[in-house]
């Protein structure tokens, strides 16, 4: 029992990071980057690719993220920006053409194959609570997921970025007419965002299986968990994933025939009640 | 408008001379044609005329072709079991249209997509009736289901062709009506501004939702034609990678003309047959043509087309 809410919380955590960064972007951009799973499967891979390099666990966990940051980098100031103008669905369907082009090039490069890179040593133990065994990495996952929604949380607050990001999520004109240069803000944001959607996946590697199709799952997951609590509110991304992480872990263990169906079940059930998702601020 | 006549009669013609000068590759290939642009067009009833971008047609398309697919295997006649899975599709876009259509713009397309996974999953789950990842298989075509000398059977391939694409034509043409009746002139309203369209009367909501429920019957007929086309049917017809195509071929060929999803699904298909010839990667090569449309092209070939046109009318 314990166990598997261990197992539900560990993966809420790499939820918790793709939406973030999901969340993120939308609040400050108005873009929902349906690219954020792939750039999640780009974190795992360059992160594995890092470790045969290097053999370092820790170092893969630095450099990993960053080359997906420059990715985002590249997308944003290479692409994404020449839409801004255009109808909102042409947004989205430029990041489609993004995942399209980096699943099929991830095939290329890396195979269609499963990889399974090993637990680095010091994180491979468990520890055993009454007559559970509760896995380190999974507990140093918690960890740091919970480290970066402080993180996070500090930069939003704390920080005069933090406070740029917030006045433009809340009124773009007002911001910009207060002297915000949105350009450069939204360059910073998606690469923010994408650096948390890499970290994800790098962390994600040695428990779960690196194949190229683990972003169009996660993403899917991502969507539901922002609309669950609202897209643009960290906090409902927060709250979503824990929510969709347990009912995973716990459905599969009770009602394993409705385990695919049960997030989305969730979602439908908040929207009847909430349409605008736990946390997001009712639409206009 | 005389335009229009020659364009369905040429599009009439070529559809139905296809069995006398091609091959059963190249008659197989326009009849998938033929379903992905009626699928296209369902599609931008919601896309084109209020700028509603779903990705969820695979769910009602799936939902179509499984309806279709049992009532076919307990042995009920064609013309009805295809009939009865498309209004299932449309049944199923009713119940799913009530959440999606209280929301705009990208939460719209977010919800179509998680509810379209959802059927996805439950397709994949749900064993006992759809037969799980392995789908339906041994799907007959038998006799067309209509009385006396009418009672055709549609076992041969060049009859079952000739039967779909009758229907497809039929449909384009409804869907035509459709898009000039008083419903699409109030969807294109709401497209424009939402919110003028409702202060001039039209009841917004009501009429996106009857255009969603719409869009669902006739993917649903796209998918119910496909089950005795391939005679199985698996759960990848409800994978956002199927919904997905709809989205393409519209995109390539225009979502602004009428005819630009059905231009766009012969191109799509088209190009994909060619392409997978020399690479498995065709995504890779989608992704590039997509990234240029959307960058450079967001008219499509029609509306590509339709500039080249008015520039040489001026001169």
């Amino acid at each position: 029992m314990l166990f598997q809410g261990l197992v539900g919380l560990s993966e809420a955590m790499y939820l918790w990071l793709v939406a973030a960064g999901l969340s993120l972007i939308f609040g400050v951009m108005r873009v929902l980057n349906f690219a954020h799973g792939s750039l999640y499967m780009l974190g795992a891979y360059f992160a594995w690719v890092a470790v045969r390099v290097t053999g370092s666990f820790w170092v893969a966990l630095v450099v990993g993220p960053l080359a997906v940051a420059a990715v985002g980098w590249a997308m944003e100031s290479g692409f994404l920006r020449r839409v801004y103008s255009a109808p909102e669905a042409f947004q989205l369907l430029l990041t489609f053409a993004f995942v399209l082009m980096l699943d099929d090039a991830v095939k290329l490069v890396f195979g269609p194959v499963y990889q399974s890179p090993p637990t680095p040593a010091a994180l491979s133990g468990a520890f055993v609570v009454g007559r559970s065994i509760l896995p380190t990495y999974h507990l140093f996952i918690l960890c740091v997921g919970a480290l970066v929604g402080l993180g996070l949380w500090l930069l939003l607050e704390k920080t005069g970025f933090g406070l740029v990001i917030r006045a433009t999520a809340a009124d773009r004109e007002m911001a910009r007419a207060l002297g915000v240069r949105s350009s450069r803000l939204f360059t910073r944001v998606f690469i923010l965002g994408a650096w948390l959607a890499g970290f994800g996946g790098a962390l994600s590697m040695p428990v779960r299986a690196i194949s190229p199709g683990m972003g169009e799952f996660i993403i899917i997951e991502a969507f539901v968990v922002v609309v669950l609590g609202g897209l643009g509110s960290l906090r409902g991304a927060f709250v979503g994933a824990l929510l969709i992480g347990l009912l995973h872990a716990y459905g599969l263990l009770f009602m394993p025939v409705f385990e695919l169906a049960l997030g989305y079940m969730a979602m439908a059930a908040v929207l009847i009640v909430r349409p605008w998702g736990l946390f997001g601020l009712r639409e206009s | 408008m005389r335009a229009r006549v020659v364009a369905g009669a040429a599009l009439t013609t070529v559809v139905l001379l296809v069995p006398a000068i091609a091959g059963p590759f190249l008659r197989y290939l326009a009849l998938n044609m033929l379903l992905l642009a009626l699928l296209a067009l369902s599609f931008n009833l919601l896309f084109g005329m209020t700028g509603l971008l779903s990705f969820g047609q695979g769910a009602f398309y799936s939902g179509g072709a499984y309806a279709a697919a049992l009532l076919l295997r307990a042995g009920m006649p064609l013309l009805w079991s295809i009939a009865l899975g498309a209004l299932a599709a449309a049944a199923l876009a009713a119940v799913l249209g009530a959440f999606c259509v209280r929301h705009t713009r990208i939460y719209f397309s977010m919800l179509t997509l998680a509810f379209g996974m959802l059927v996805y999953a439950v397709v994949w789950k749900w064993t006992d009736v759809t037969g799980g990842d392995d789908g339906l298989i041994g799907i007959p075509r038998g006799r067309i289901g209509l009385p006396g000398p009418f009672d055709v059977s549609l076992d041969a391939p060049v009859r079952y062709y000739l039967f779909a694409a009758a229907l497809v034509l039929l449909s384009i043409g409804v869907l035509h009506r459709l898009s000039s009746s008083p419903l699409g002139l109030s969807l294109r309203a709401i497209r424009e501004n939402a919110e003028r369209a409702e202060f001039s009367g039209i009841p917004v909501r009501r009429t996106i939702y009857i255009a969603f429920v719409t869009a669902g019957l006739f993917a649903g007929l796209s998918g119910a034609l496909l089950a005795p086309l391939e005679q199985t049917v698996s759960p990848s017809t409800a994978h956002w990678t199927k919904s997905a195509e709809p989205v393409m071929a519209t995109l390539i060929g225009g979502p602004l003309s009428f005819l630009g999803p059905v231009v766009g699904a012969v191109v799509y298909l088209g190009l994909k047959e060619i392409i997978v010839r020399f690479t498995e990667y065709w995504l890779l090569v989608f992704g590039l043509v997509l990234l240029g449309t959307v960058l450079a092209f967001r008219g499509g070939l029609m509306g590509a087309l339709g500039l080249y046109l008015a520039r040489r009318r001026r001169r």
